[in-house]
């Protein structure tokens, strides 16, 4: 396991991940990150980094070092294989083909 | 631009055992797919996209000086807004590539100290001064203007992170290109010294604006790479030609003339032929010797030097707080 890609312990401040509102009803999004030395220093950056044209009506930031990130060399191993799962999707099942509202 | 030739060279067909992971790599370009921060890379696409996307961020923090500038003796209230709002964007996209460079294991504390000792490069336009409110204009409408048709085909660019940075960068960088077409346009409607203004400006800023996009193709060593990589998408004449070919229409709104005594439409290309660039004094620029670079370094240095104590300050600050918050836990 690993953490966000980018963090570096020999820099002065650490790197944050930032994730924006879009507007209501939607989820946060990852659009990037940016160094500060703090939390509340980090919130007051990603609004004035990445929402200077009104994209977000909220922020979160994370620590990079922080988040645990699936090997992405083990990809193969990590995420099963669909093949073969098809009965997991709704378009498997034709027998109902004609009756309505299913 | 001008970094010599790389000492790779596209793996020979078949004569070279290609690893898995290699392969995996080769699969992914071939598909015009993403490779992300994670992915297995050769070597030479990570040194030369760290090259590229950290001179491309230094651009952007050295390109703040010549607009700011102006920033005091803006002609109004609203000029002045806007041109803060225009700097601090280039502040921002300077942000966004720095992460994105960081994403590939350069911190950008290696980034800037490798700028302000004079170490990396950044584009050889932002060496030039801006002695006139009409350079703002200028640079507006031909500098910006030079770089989005540069990276517009960048957002498309084969390392995610780069290219999602370069999404951002052109949705903002319009705005830019616009209100320099604006400052100019008022200018040409205005006296007849504020139109020499303006017609002075488009003359020192046309040319080196055509030099931004690199030397031409016969001597620009890293671009069959960079295109083989899907990094670049098309070379560095052609997105010149296609820069002139909406330059010229835009400067006949405006009634300037283009610099070019050679500049003229050919039926049978359909595009415009035009006089030679001095690649001379390109060179020179780049190797330090233009007008402006010694300045543009030294204020970068100072503010970097000048900053320190707040950056380390912050740093104190947090860290105080963090063992406060564990002592009353």
């Amino acid at each position: 396991m690993m953490s966000a890609p980018g963090t570096s312990e020999k820099e002065i401040w650490p790197l944050w991940e930032v994730f924006v509102r879009a507007s209501r009803g939607i989820s946060h999004t990852h659009v990037g990150s940016l160094h500060a030395p703090d939390a509340t220093l980090a919130v007051r950056n990603a609004r004035d980094l990445y929402t200077r044209r009104g994209e977000g009506v909220s922020v979160w930031v994370v620590p990079a070092d922080a988040i645990t990130t699936s090997d992405p060399d083990a990809k193969g191993a990590f995420f099963e294989s669909p093949a073969g799962k098809n009965y997991r999707h709704a378009s498997y099942y034709s027998k109902s083909e004609g009756v309505k509202h299913l | 631009m001008t970094t010599p030739a790389e000492p790779y060279a596209l793996p020979a067909e078949a004569s070279v055992e290609v690893s898995a992971e290699e392969h995996q790599f080769n699969e992914l370009i071939a598909a015009d797919s993403r490779i992300e921060p994670r992915d297995w890379m050769p070597e030479a696409y990570r040194k030369t996209l760290v090259r590229q996307i950290s001179q491309h961020a230094n651009s952007e923090i050295i390109g703040m000086q010549p607009e700011a500038n102006w920033i005091t003796r803006a002609p109004s209230l609203k000029r002045k807004a806007i041109l803060m709002a225009k700097v601090q964007d280039e502040a921002g996209h300077g942000l966004y590539l720095y992460s994105a460079a960081q994403t590939l294991g350069t911190s950008r504390d290696e980034m800037t100290d490798a700028l302000i000792a004079g170490k990396a490069r950044y584009s050889s336009i932002f060496n030039y001064p801006s002695p006139t409110w009409a350079d703002m204009g200028a640079i507006g409408w031909l500098v910006d203007g030079a770089a989005i048709c540069n990276q517009v085909p960048l957002c498309r660019a084969s390392y995610g992170p780069y290219g999602r940075a370069m999404v951002r960068i052109c949705k903002e960088e319009s705005f830019h290109q616009r209100q320099g077409f604006e400052i100019l346009l008022e200018l040409m409607n205005g006296t007849p010294a504020q139109r020499e203004m303006a017609q002075d400006a488009v003359n020192r800023w046309y040319w080196p604006a055509l030099q931004m996009f690199g030397p031409p193709d016969n001597d620009s060593p890293n671009s069959a790479q960079s295109m083989a990589w899907n990094i670049k998408r098309f070379s560095n004449d052609e997105l010149r030609q296609r820069f002139v070919g909406m330059c010229v229409p835009q400067a006949e709104v405006l009634g300037v003339t283009l610099p070019d005594p050679d500049l003229r439409y050919n039926e049978e290309t359909k595009q415009y032929d035009m006089g030679e660039i001095d690649w001379t004094e390109f060179h020179e620029v780049l190797a330090g010797r233009g007008p402006a670079n010694a300045r543009r370094l030294q204020r970068r240095r100072e503010a970097h030097e000048e900053g320190a104590w707040v950056r380390e300050a912050a740093v104190a600050y947090a860290r105080k707080q963090a063992v406060a918050a564990t002592a009353v836990a």
